[in-house]
């Protein structure tokens, strides 16, 4: 079956106004400066989207790059200033857990309540509200107060209600994270159930991990535009890339940086993998500009989980490896003859040091491979695994 | 990974139109989607009016018992101490019932203006957080009033099989018009506000002081022959009952206070015409539920962001 769209997003921009007065007399008062002190701020910037059916997607960019404004437009929450969402199907937006729970209601009222403000009807909340209560695991309290409720058994409960919509589209906004670690992965584990019944999620989450194991795609915002999309590993390496880039502190070690660029520079990362016989070989090859001769250089090359473990580093320094000096273009290829690893996605990180160790140019995540041949078991590592058996006692 | 479920699910995704997300245009397309949004969520805004409700009298041990006290209480004050004390009674007959009547639209009005002038901004964690057709909240607010006015109905019952003075059916035709207008009309004012509101919170403070000086501009406290007096039959006196809520208050007594009724020898209680000026004036607050409704429409897109 072809795909079909779930949402489509086109040409979606967003602009705030900062610093608006709303009360009657700073309007007044402040009527003559008002159009100076207004600031416009836009949170979103002619962004393209397109969610397939039945897939999932996570959003993510640092604090304030437009995540959730994006969410919230998809949500119909905001009216967007330019461009359009489309959209089918029943939708669920998981912003905030417990949306109009009230505290002097019971967690039983609060259930239809809450049940009603996302879709469903009374009728359909009675019928889910023992798997309600029972997932929530507040089956105790149910007929207190909420605001008698500790934070977690009010969060949990929220999202037991939450979960149990029926929705073709989930809009999910960090909220995943609640509860205590059983809980979290009775969250997971429902979440996950939702895909294989063919539903579609949008989440945002800074959990690395959580959006590497849960989605298909993954779109990279930075600024209000969309910077990448593609497939989750991809995506983080994408997104490491733009922390490293915020995180380089400026003045002394920015200059230092250009002045490191204007060494050396790694133009091009490339990974392959090929499989024959179930071994797997890998060949990392790094296109690698030298802006002038260098003496003494190193490469460093790493191999990382896509969850951000690092399983392997290599120095050519320590490994007395002789690197050209001259000025220009050079190709240097690493090969693996054997790797040994499960079947999954890895990032490769490369970097350029200097004489001192410093570094002159890095790629975090420059590349990824992905290994595909099982043999047996699942892992970080390949271990194939010999079984014997002996017929020690006769069958009866 | 695909199971029967999940390619039953994109079947009959695949069948569905890709809506646009928003409101419509259209001023009366506009409108008709609109109040089959707000119809497919009734059930949300009856659940809404209950936890107001419940919410006002709860941790309260005799709870919704409360809520007959004040009725009764205020019946009694203006039956003494208005009527026979201060001697309004020697002009209007059963004074007591007839400012109780009064009152009663009164508060059934300010109560529906009042608490949909407040309901977006007071449920904007809702507001900012899921989407929902938002006339839904000032819709909300009209339960809780419903639930004010069937608990003074109820003393009004006990306080005509005290008194006396149970109307006749044929006159309760003109109450029931007079509720449908102030039910309309609190409804348009409510709308429009509480969308004015979220962008100037100053609306909730105005809003309290109109509705003391306009509580004097219907025959609550006095009756309309009064007025009458004064204004004869005029232009002044047209305006005065162009006012829907003056109208509509004026049905509520026409249909259920017995003493002044046409035939027992009160002069001028009531306007020529009472029941044109009602359909007039319910006619009028349809038209400007509507323009309150497509003005709400046209302000609710940023709430989530101005909240």
């Amino acid at each position: 079956m072809a795909a079909i769209s779930i949402v489509k997003v086109e040409g979606l921009s967003k602009r705030f106004v900062v610093n608006k007065e709303t009360s009657l007399r700073s309007r007044v008062v402040g009527r003559n400066r008002g159009r100076k002190h207004r600031e416009d701020f836009w949170a979103l910037r002619d962004l393209d989207l397109d969610v397939e059916a039945g897939t999932t997607v996570g959003l993510v960019g640092h604090n304030g790059s437009g995540k959730s404004t994006l969410l919230k437009s998809i949500g119909g929450i905001l009216e967007p200033t330019s461009g359009a969402v489309w959209r089918r199907g029943r939708l669920a937006a998981l912003l905030e857990l417990g949306a109009g729970f009230h505290g002097d209601l019971t967690g039983r009222e609060n259930v239809f309540l809450n049940g009603s403000i996302l879709g469903l009807t009374k009728k359909e909340t009675a019928g889910l509200f023992d798997q309600i209560v029972d997932f929530s695991g507040v089956e105790d309290f149910i007929d207190t107060q909420v605001k008698f409720y500790s934070s977690g058994m009010y969060v949990r409960l929220a999202f037991a209600v939450a979960v149990h919509v029926d929705p073709d589209l989930l809009l999910v906004d960090e909220v995943l994270a609640v509860g205590d670690e059983p809980y979290q992965r009775k969250c997971l584990a429902r979440i996950t159930e939702f895909q294989k019944e063919g539903r579609s999620i949008v989440l945002v989450s800074h959990a690395a991990e959580q959006v590497i194991q849960l989605c298909d795609k993954v779109v990279v915002l930075e600024s209000g535009r969309k910077v990448h999309e593609g497939p989750a590993v991809e995506s983080f390496a994408v997104l490491r890339a733009l922390y490293a880039e915020r995180s380089a502190v400026p003045g002394a070690a920015a200059t230092a940086h250009t002045k490191a660029q204007s060494q050396a520079e790694i133009v091009l990362v490339g990974s392959e993998v090929m499989e024959r016989g179930g071994v797997s070989r890998l060949s990392v090859a790094l296109d690698i500009d030298l802006k002038e001769p260098l003496s003494d250089w190193a490469i460093e090359l790493s191999i990382d989980t896509a969850k951000g473990l690092r399983l392997f580093t290599f120095d050519s320094r320590s490994a007395s490896i002789a690197l050209p000096k001259t000025r220009g273009l050079h190709r240097v290829t690493v090969s693996f003859a054997q790797v040994a690893l499960g079947a999954g996605t890895y990032l490769v990180d490369v970097a350029a040091t200097g004489a001192d160790g410093t570094v002159l140019d890095r790629k975090p995540g420059g590349s990824s491979f992905s290994i595909t041949a099982g043999g047996v078991g699942t892992g970080i590592v390949r271990l194939d695994p010999r079984v014997t058996v002996d017929a020690r006692t006769a069958e009866d | 990974m695909t199971s029967a479920e999940a390619l039953a699910r994109s079947e009959r995704i695949a069948s569905l139109p890709l809506e646009k997300v928003g409101q419509k245009a259209g001023v009366f397309l506009g409108f008709a989607t609109s109040i089959s949004a707000i119809w497919q969520h009734r059930e949300l805004a009856f659940l809404l009016a209950r936890r107001e409700v419940k919410a006002r009298y709860s941790d309260s041990s005799l709870g919704l018992a409360w809520s007959l006290v004040r009725p009764v209480a205020q019946l009694l004050v203006y039956y003494f101490v208005i009527g026979e004390v201060l001697g309004a009674a020697r002009q209007i007959p059963s004074f007591g019932l007839f400012m109780f009547i009064g009152l009663t639209g009164w508060t059934y009005f300010t109560e529906i203006v009042s608490r949909a002038t407040s309901s977006i901004v007071e449920n904007q964690g809702i507001v900012k957080k899921v989407y929902l057709p938002r006339e839904i909240f000032p819709l909300a607010s009209l339960g809780s009033a419903l639930f004010t006015l069937a608990v003074q109905a109820i003393v009004f019952v006990g306080a005509v099989a005290v008194f006396g003075g149970m109307p006749s059916v044929r006159s309760l035709p003109y109450a029931a018009l007079g509720l449908l207008v102030l039910t309309v009309f609190g409804l348009a004012v409510g709308t429009l506000l509480s969308a004015v509101n979220v962008y100037l919170r100053d609306v909730e403070h105005m809003v309290e002081v109109f509705l003391i000086v306009f509580f004097w501009v219907s025959p609550i406290v006095y009756s309309f022959a009064m007025v009458h007096d004064r204004l004869g039959d005029g232009v002044g006196a047209s305006l005065y009952v162009a006012n829907p809520v003056t109208a509509a208050i004026l049905g509520l007594q026409r249909g259920l206070w017995v003493a002044g009724a046409p035939g027992t020898g009160v002069v001028e209680a009531f306007p020529p015409h009472l029941a044109d000026i009602l359909f007039a004036v319910l006619g009028l607050s349809l038209v400007l539920l509507w323009a309150a409704q497509r003005v709400f429409a046209r302000l609710q897109g940023n709430f989530a962001q101005v909240l």
